[in-house]
């Protein structure tokens, strides 16, 4: 599903990613783990689009396309989802209308018809309630004073709704109290099927315990350092990272 | 002085002026003789003719104003022509075909049906006929209500008093510059009469906007709503008008009797000027309202076109307890310059005014907000509450927010409140991860700045003033 080959990337000149490669199957899900400023979310930022990251080298291709050459948006029509580490907010927006307009967008490119406002609200509304959000939050506007736990249910709930082929979380579960994050986990868990995949960027390994990953990478200087089976997250949980970086190097 | 200008236009006169009355128009240029030309063409009173004269002397001796927050080169009043008449039908585009692809490309973005598209092309078809017919149902509905709408000019050959009453009235001739010029040599525009008690049993709109089209550079709207009645105007047209006038100078005075309501809302989609600006229209129009005792007069605007805009649409609140509001969304993109804003003179006691603006600046577009809440003696627990929320759109446009306050009565109570924001890249890639394209999301983000005077507008009008900024912001992202 997605294949990265020599990945490397700068922001503002300064290499970040320096030759990652990565393959990611159908149905899989990856951790990414790795210390503070190692470039985990550098790549979700990359993969998306972002302007200001410059690609200077590798290949990635998404869905058997080329994706680096896929504007933001088509990227996301594309099927790929980012929740991400720090979401923004857009006052004036509602997160009805937003949602709306994205799901919208989402369906006509995958051929469905657009779903009229009562049906929409009614599955909106839904949603709501699987990440535990009051109905309120879809009046509100984008983020707009969401604490920090909310708006991580509310990329969670965009997730539900855009229905990605592969959905990047970048840190999810930070900040999240014990019930959110089974909440968070449980609502995963039930999006898991043979076809869509997920990355997991996280630091913790409790959010292994609830979602299993079937490979777990470790992040370094820009470059996965490590990979491996569940099990080398508990290592991690155990040594930290100063074992790897030594041999890494 | 006056005195000997008024000499020497009548001694012109008496020399023999030869303009042909049956003549379509006049070459440029203005005197008096233009000013005894239109208004002799137009058949009206001989009062009328002096009010316009004695605008035209004022005008004189009047200096453009150049205090505004724009700049424009120096408009030679002496290269303009003052009447012409409408183009004749084998002048103009014969079909829709023969119009200008990039006007009609916009039409249909708005979704302006073809019916109307032809109408503002200005094409020579039955298109016409339509018009006439549907104006006549709306009439005849008016005429049983007993409300007066129709032009001004006619208004002057059926119902002269009511003009003659109220016309100056509230923008007198000397007010302004381009007050003055409009006054001395207007050429068209609406007159409402709504009658004592009776509510308009309809908004004044679709007729109008068919009428639009025709209007000329020099409008003037005269509204009275009588005591206790009620009416909701709407004027302008969110497609692009097609007009070779690159100067408007409109006036509009609205009469709001006691306990009379009146709701004016415009959406106003002039020409802008191409990428760089050239060629757009200047708007410079003078709009105010007085409000007698409980009367409540209502100012929603859309702007957007308009090379340069300037325009205070403004409440003189004279009877107490009187209500003024003013709603304006203005949008500057590219290299438009708009200086709008209002003013709110409160003379009467415990009298009311509101004011929300939004200012979008966008491309190198500068906007800016001018407001003056003026508290007279007289208004003993008068309350004014003003919001200017600018948002910017890239870093090469400007907003500026110029709040005067003056208070000579102590207890009356001025809020003032102002923000700027910036539609962030943040933003924007949150959007577009999601699948937004980069102009729905300005779009979207824009719409929901603006919601709160879109919410003051009738329905339809505010679905396409919705529609009209995600057109007029189309390239200016990016
Ligand atoms: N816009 C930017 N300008 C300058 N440096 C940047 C920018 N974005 C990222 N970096 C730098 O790139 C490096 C990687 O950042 P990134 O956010 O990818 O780390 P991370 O692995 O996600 O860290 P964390 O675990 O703290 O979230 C950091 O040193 C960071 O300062
Ligand atoms: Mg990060």
């Amino acid at each position: 599903m997605l294949s990265i080959k020599n990945l490397h990337a700068t922001v503002e000149g300064k290499e970040i990613l320096r030759g990652l490669d990565l393959d990611i199957g159908a149905g899989e899900v990856h951790a990414i783990m790795g210390p503070n400023g190692s470039g985990k979310s550098t790549l979700g930022h990359v993969l998306t689009g972002r302007q200001g990251y410059e690609v200077t080298a590798g290949e990635v291709t998404f869905m058997g396309q080329d994706l680096l050459a896929l504007a933001p948006e088509e990227r996301a029509l594309t099927g790929l989802f980012l929740a991400f580490q720090y979401p923004v907010e857009i006052p004036g927006v509602s997160n009805m209308e937003f949602l709306k307009t994205a799901v919208d967008g989402m369906r006509k490119h995958r051929g469905l018809e657009v779903l009229d406002s009562v049906s929409f609200m009614k599955q909106a509304r839904e949603v709501c309630k699987r990440v535990d959000l009051d109905q309120n939050f879809l009046k509100r506007g984008v983020n707009e004073g969401f604490s920090g736990g909310e708006k991580k249910r509310n990329e969670l709930m965009q997730m539900m709704l855009l229905e990605p082929h592969l959905g990047i979380l970048d840190e999810t579960d930070s900040g999240l109290d014990i019930d959110a994050l089974q909440l968070v986990a449980s609502g995963i868990n039930s999006m898991r099927d043979s076809k869509r995949s997920f990355i997991l960027i996280t630091h913790y390994q409790r959010l292994l315990d609830f979602i299993e990953p079937d490979h777990v990478h470790v992040l370094g200087a820009g470059r996965i350092v490590r990979s491996g089976d569940k099990s080398l997250a508990l290592e991690l949980e155990d040594k930290g990272y100063g074992w790897l970086e030594s041999e890494a190097v | 002085m006056s005195e000997q200008i008024d000499d020497l236009i009548k001694s012109h006169y008496a020399a023999g002026f030869v303009t042909d009355i049956e003549s379509d128009t006049l070459p440029p240029g203005l005197n008096a003789d233009v000013i005894r030309f239109i208004s002799a063409k137009k058949n009206e009173p001989e009062w009328m003719l002096e009010w316009r004269l004695k605008a035209y002397r004022a005008w004189l001796e009047m200096v453009e104003p150049h205090w505004a927050h724009v700049s424009y080169p120096d408009i030679d009043f002496n290269a303009m022509s003052y009447f012409s008449a409408p183009k004749r039908d084998e002048d103009r585009p014969q079909s829709l075909d023969e119009v200008d692809p990039k006007l009609r490309e916009t039409y249909d973005k708005l979704g302006i049906p073809l019916h109307e598209q032809e109408m503002l092309a200005g094409v020579a078809v039955d298109a016409v006929f339509d018009s006439v017919s549907v104006g006549t149902t709306f009439r005849k509905k008016l005429y049983e209500a007993g409300v007066i709408f129709c032009s001004i000019s006619e208004a002057l050959q059926d119902h002269p008093e009511l003009v003659r009453q109220h016309l100056g009235t509230v923008v007198p001739q000397k007010d302004n510059y381009y007050a003055a010029l409009n006054s001395a040599v207007f050429s068209d525009g609406s007159f409402v009469y709504i009658p004592k008690g009776v509510k308009c049993p309809m908004e004044l709109s679709t007729y109008f906007r068919i009428n639009e089209a025709k209007t000329g550079q020099f409008e003037r709207t005269l509204i009275v709503a009588d005591e206790g009645s009620e009416v909701s105007y709407l004027e302008g047209c969110t497609a692009p008008m097609r007009d070779e006038n690159q100067l408007h100078a409109a006036v509009v005075e609205l009469v709001a009797l006691d306990n009379a309501k009146i709701k004016y809302s415009t959406v106003q989609n002039w020409y802008p000027g191409d990428e760089e600006g050239k060629g757009g229209i200047y708007n410079f129009v003078t709009k105010r309202g007085v409000a007698h005792t409980n009367a409540h007069i209502s100012w929603t605007q859309v702007e957007t076109g308009s090379a340069i805009t300037m325009k205070y649409p403004s409440c003189v609140l004279k009877g107490d307890n009187s209500i003024g509001e003013f709603y304006s969304v203005a949008l500057s993109s590219n290299f438009q310059q708009a200086d709008t804003g209002t003013k709110m003179i409160h003379l009467g006691k415990n009298t009311r005014s509101t004011i929300i603006s939004k200012g979008i600046a966008a491309g190198h577009g500068s906007n800016t907000y001018r407001g003056l809440v003026r508290m007279n003696p007289g208004a003993t627990g008068a309350r004014n509450y003003t919001r200017c929320d600018s948002l910017l759109i890239g870093d090469q446009c400007g907003a500026h927010t110029f709040p005067y306050i003056e208070s000579k009565n102590p207890t009356a109570i001025i809020e003032h409140e102002a923000s700027t924001s910036k539609v962030s890249d943040e933003q924007l890639f949150l959007c577009r991860q999601r699948g937004i394209g980069e102009e729905k999301a300005v779009s979207m983000i824009v719409n929901g700045f603006c919601k709160e005077v879109f919410r003051e507008l009738p329905m339809e009008f505010a679905v396409e003033a919705g529609k009209l900024l995600e057109v007029s912001l189309e390239g200016a992202v990016g």
